[in-house]
């Protein structure tokens, strides 16, 4: 009998008419030891169903066992042997490092005698040796995610519950959370259920469940999951042409699922077994080469095939002509926060209609430097200019042509769709004509007719991100700040959202955009990769990854860009001092 | 229960007091202030009142009456010529009385019974319009009987009312004002406090991280109230030492009653406060309906400030649900009157009352579950 097993759960959150069906009928097991990935869509029941298994939820029907114990009834003695991890694991920000611990290993109940050998061994774990006496809230964020499952390790627990403990964190705290979590598949033989949003992650578990509306959408190995999609992948490999036009072109091709920029060339997923029908001009360059399926491969086109409505939009044919003009321009900006410094010395410009990203990690610099540039928040010293104005000393009229769409998306939740739309185009002064013209550009563009009497609070995450996205555009800015818009939100709507951006920097827009996943520099013109307040380094995503390429490395992610530059940076800094 | 699990608890809450600036605000700081607000500024009694005087005919009878009134603390007199200036003076604010004194004032002031004088006051606050009206009287009573006396005369009027004021015979409003104001800032650590901190532990997630360790539902809410019990205390004496050393309130009663008496009150503020906490997740939902629960009712409904004799019928009834009200009544009597038992008894009853409802709902409603 597996460790976790579970019979026809169901669970829904409301009543009446708001009542919505978190997990339908779902049945499953998992095996003693293994590490099981839950991959799906956001609102999918992912976090809910972690929550049923750590007994902090009670089911509406079906049964929960988990190590032999029924839930929610033995919730008690079940929590003394299971390890569970929210998504934001809330660590006391006034404790210590060892004080965090010690509360948590008070919990547990264990003894004194036992806590030395655990503590040393959790801190050489982390490598939080060094900072058993700082406070929680001033670690780093992938500090504190390791110190998060650090407590959650404390007893040891028998069965680990990770809700997408990877999240937000940056490349290299990522690698170090995987190896701590996959020491303890190996060394403590724990069972390990996780969430997580990198199919990477996925692909490297025993098993993978796949969530969809409440529903299990497939279960597996990664590799029988995959196998149905043996011989749909191909790599187009072409220097000559930027990837990004290749990209839109191959889009249009009957038979094809999905195509993501990877180096530099083109990965495509088609619908059947036979390679991309290449038009000439594309076809004499070279041959689509086939190569293996992966798990994300799979994803896409279950979710394609489930709704085939909800398609990806095909990216704009082609592109606008940038032009030469700079109108963002950074030039040496710091910011200091007390003698915190959050941004050092960080410089780049921006030209018009071109998607500029920044790349970082939480806590690398990246909000403060938008908000800087938005003029929500003083520069410490250094020049910016956006629109040829500093938005913070300029004259009112030149925030009029900026557009801005926060983290949070900042919309009335109790307004329906309409409304919000209504009153973000009076804010911006729009008024009779041009408000109804706008207005219904708005809901036709962005697909949101069919949503528009319902509150922005009920809207699906994906629906939220398109309104905030139509609200920051009703005065048509000519430049528009995203703040990690795809935070949160599965391969399927990144997709789509990067479509749109597309869409508007081809029609003359300029788009800053900030990000915290690697894999999403393929969709900027241009980026800077930034880590703790500081630029690794500035360019195209193809110069970046060249940088690092090497012999071992011959095809580079930006991934790999990123954790080879900041070891490279740390060199440099310590020769330095 | 565990030892170890609720010690660990404790130790936590008071690194999180400690070392967290907001909490030591509301628990020591706005107490001070609030207490240095009372003790300094606000007063009920009228002092120096200014009140415009008007003579029709001054003779030497009308100088020997205002000469009592110019001597009188609670006045500040000023002459005018006639009635419609000091009439304007009055629709400007620059005096709150007018005392007016007619051309018959000396022939009628020794015959008859009808008043001779004629006093308008500024009724906008009513308080302290009474509390001029009575003011003017007993002066007038005071000088009718000396006057009479002086000339070997028995004075005219019937009965003479011989005042006295107990408990409080300075009839200083500070000397209530302050042992009502310990039951307040109880009210601010118990309740608004402690529905903050536990609210402030769900909007940070870090009541789901504890939720799902083995810990009892009890060890949590005694971990909790333990810490804020221990800060509840000590800001009552730090108000009690304030009240007795530096504004020299009495305390006739006994030390031991009076922390008896707060123990309990506190034990039924800290219980609202998580019975608020249950209910409210987010801090600003807390903090609105703590302060319109607690905060507010102890403020008005508890007979700190306005008397409950002389609120509405229904208001009265309303009031025996405000915990205040009890530790207020019981306060006031441990520090004006003395371990008065016929009055703390019933009062520590009412209080006994609502803190097992209070701790009871919340010990009932508390779920280590998030739905």
């Amino acid at each position: 009998m597996g460790v976790i097993v579970v019979n026809n759960l169901s669970k829904s959150f409301g009543k009446g008419t708001s009542r919505k069906d978190a997990l339908k009928n779902v049945s499953f097991e998992i095996a003693e030891g293994s590490m099981t990935a839950l991959i799906g869509p956001d609102g999918a029941g992912k976090t809910t169903l972690l929550r049923l298994l750590a007994g902090i939820l009670q089911p509406d029907t079906g049964n929960l066992h988990v190590l032999g114990h029924a839930l929610p009834h033995d919730a008690l003695q079940l929590q003394a042997k299971i390890g569970y991890m929210p998504q934001r694991f809330g660590l006391y920000e006034n404790l210590t490092v060892e004080e965090n611990l010690t509360l948590f290993a008070d919990l547990h109940n264990i003894p004194e005698d036992r806590r030395k050998a655990r503590f040393d061994d959790l801190l050489t774990m982390t490598a939080l040796g060094p900072f058993r006496a700082r406070r929680a809230g001033k670690l780093s964020g992938g500090m504190k995610q390791k110190l998060g499952l650090a407590c959650t390790l404390i007893h040891p627990p028998r069965v680990l519950l990770l809700d997408e403990a990877s999240v937000g964190v940056d490349p290299i705290s990522r690698r170090e959370l995987w190896s701590i979590i996959q020491q303890q598949v190996i060394r403590e033989k724990v069972t390990v259920l996780l969430s997580t949003a990198y199919m990477d992650e996925a692909e490297r578990c025993d098993h993978v469940l796949l969530l969809h509306e409440g529903e299990i959408l497939a279960q597996g190995s990664p590799s029988d999951l995959i196998a149905p999609m043996q011989g749909h992948s191909f790599l187009l490999q072409e220097a000559a042409m930027a990837a990004r036009a290749l990209q839109s072109q191959v889009a249009r091709l009957p038979d094809v699922v999905d195509t993501v920029i990877q180096g530099d060339g083109l990965r495509i997923v088609m619908k059947k077994v036979e390679p991309p029908p290449l038009p000439a001009d594309l076809a004499v360059r070279g041959p689509s080469k086939p190569v293996p399926a992966r798990l994300e491969d799979a994803f896409v086109s279950l979710l394609v095939n489930r709704n085939p409505h909800h398609s990806i939009p095909l990216p704009p044919a082609t592109k606008a002509v940038a032009n030469d003009a700079a109108v963002v321009e950074v030039k040496s900006l710091y910011r200091y926060f007390g003698d915190f410094a959050a941004v050092k010395d960080v410089s780049f410009s921006v030209q018009k209609g071109e998607i500029y990203g920044l790349l970082g990690a939480n806590g690398a610099g990246k909000s403060t430097t938008f908000r800087m540039l938005c003029g929500l928040l003083p520069a410490s010293s250094g020049t910016l200019r956006v629109a040829g104005a500093d938005l913070r000393t300029g004259e009112a009229s030149a925030r009029a042509r900026i557009g801005y769409v926060s983290q949070k998306f900042s919309l009335y939740g109790a307004l329906s769709v309409l409304q919000n739309l209504s009153f973000f185009a009076t804010v911006y002064g729009l008024q009779n004509r041009r408000k109804r013209d706008r207005i219904g550009w708005a809901l036709e563009e962005l697909e949101l007719k069919d949503y528009i009497a319902m509150n922005a609070a009920d809207l699906p995450l994906g629906y939220k991100q398109r309104l905030a996205l139509a609200c920051a555009l009703m005065h048509e800015p000519s430049i528009l700040f995203l703040d990690e818009p795809t935070s949160g939100v599965d391969p399927l709507a990144r997709r789509e959202f990067w479509a749109r951006v597309n869409a508007l920097a081809q029609g003359g827009t300029t788009c800053l955009v900030t990000t915290h996943f690697m894999e999403e520099a393929e969709y900027c013109d241009r980026l800077v990769l930034m880590s703790l307040g500081e630029v690794l380094a500035e360019g195209t995503p193809t110069e970046i990854k060249s940088r690092v390429r090497h012999a071992d490395q011959p095809n580079p992610t930006m991934e790999d860009a990123f954790i080879s530059l900041i070891e490279e940076h740390e060199r440099v800094s310590r020769r330095a001092s | 229960m565990n030892r170890m699990r609720v010690k660990g608890l404790m130790r936590k809450e008071v690194y999180e007091i400690v070392r967290d600036p907001s909490s030591i605000a509301i628990a020591f700081v706005l107490p001070l202030v609030l207490l240095l607000i009372f003790g300094y500024g606000v007063s009920l009694d009228a002092r120096s009142v200014p009140v415009a005087e008007v003579v029709e005919q001054p003779t030497y009878l009308t100088a020997s009456f205002l000469g009592e009134l110019d001597h009188s603390p609670w006045f500040r007199p000023a002459r005018y010529p006639d009635q419609a200036s000091a009439e304007h003076a009055m629709m400007q604010g620059r005096v709150q009385a007018i005392l007016w004194l007619r051309s018959d004032f000396s022939r009628r002031s020794l015959s008859s019974g009808e008043a001779p004088i004629h006093l308008t006051v500024n009724g906008v606050d009513a308080n302290q319009a009474h509390i001029i009206q009575n003011y003017v009287n007993g002066t007038w009573q005071n000088w009718l009987q000396q006057q009479a006396t002086l000339q070997g005369q028995p004075l005219a009027v019937p009965v003479v009312a011989d005042v006295r004021i107990w408990f409080n015979p300075a009839l200083t409003s500070r000397d209530y004002l302050i042992p009502g104001l310990i039951a307040i800032i109880m009210t601010l650590i118990g309740a608004l406090l402690t529905a903050l901190v536990v609210a402030r532990e769900w909007e940070r997630g870090t009541m789901e991280g504890i939720m799902v360790t083995p810990v009892a539902k009890t060890e949590v809410l005694l971990g909790k109230l333990v810490p804020y019990f221990v800060m509840g205390m000590c800001g009552m004496m730090l108000a009690t030492a304030m009240a007795v050393f530096l504004f020299h309130v009495p305390l006739r009663g006994s030390l031991t009653v009076l922390v008896g008496t707060a123990a309990l009150f506190l034990l039924t503020a800290l219980g609202m406060g998580l019975a608020i906490s249950v209910l409210a997740r987010s801090q600003f939902v807390a903090a609105m309906v703590a302060i319109v629960t607690t905060f507010l009712p102890a403020f008005i409904l508890s007979g700190f400030l306005f008397d409950i004799r002389s609120m509405p019928q229904a208001i009265q009834i309303l009031t025996h649900i405000v915990a205040a009200r009890y530790f207020v009544a019981a306060l006031q009597t441990t520090f004006l009157a003395g371990d008065l038992w016929s009055v703390i008894l019933p009062n520590l009853l009412g209080l006994g009352v609502l803190c097992i409802v209070f701790l009871g709902l919340s010990v009932l409603r508390f779920r280590k579950r998030l739905d």
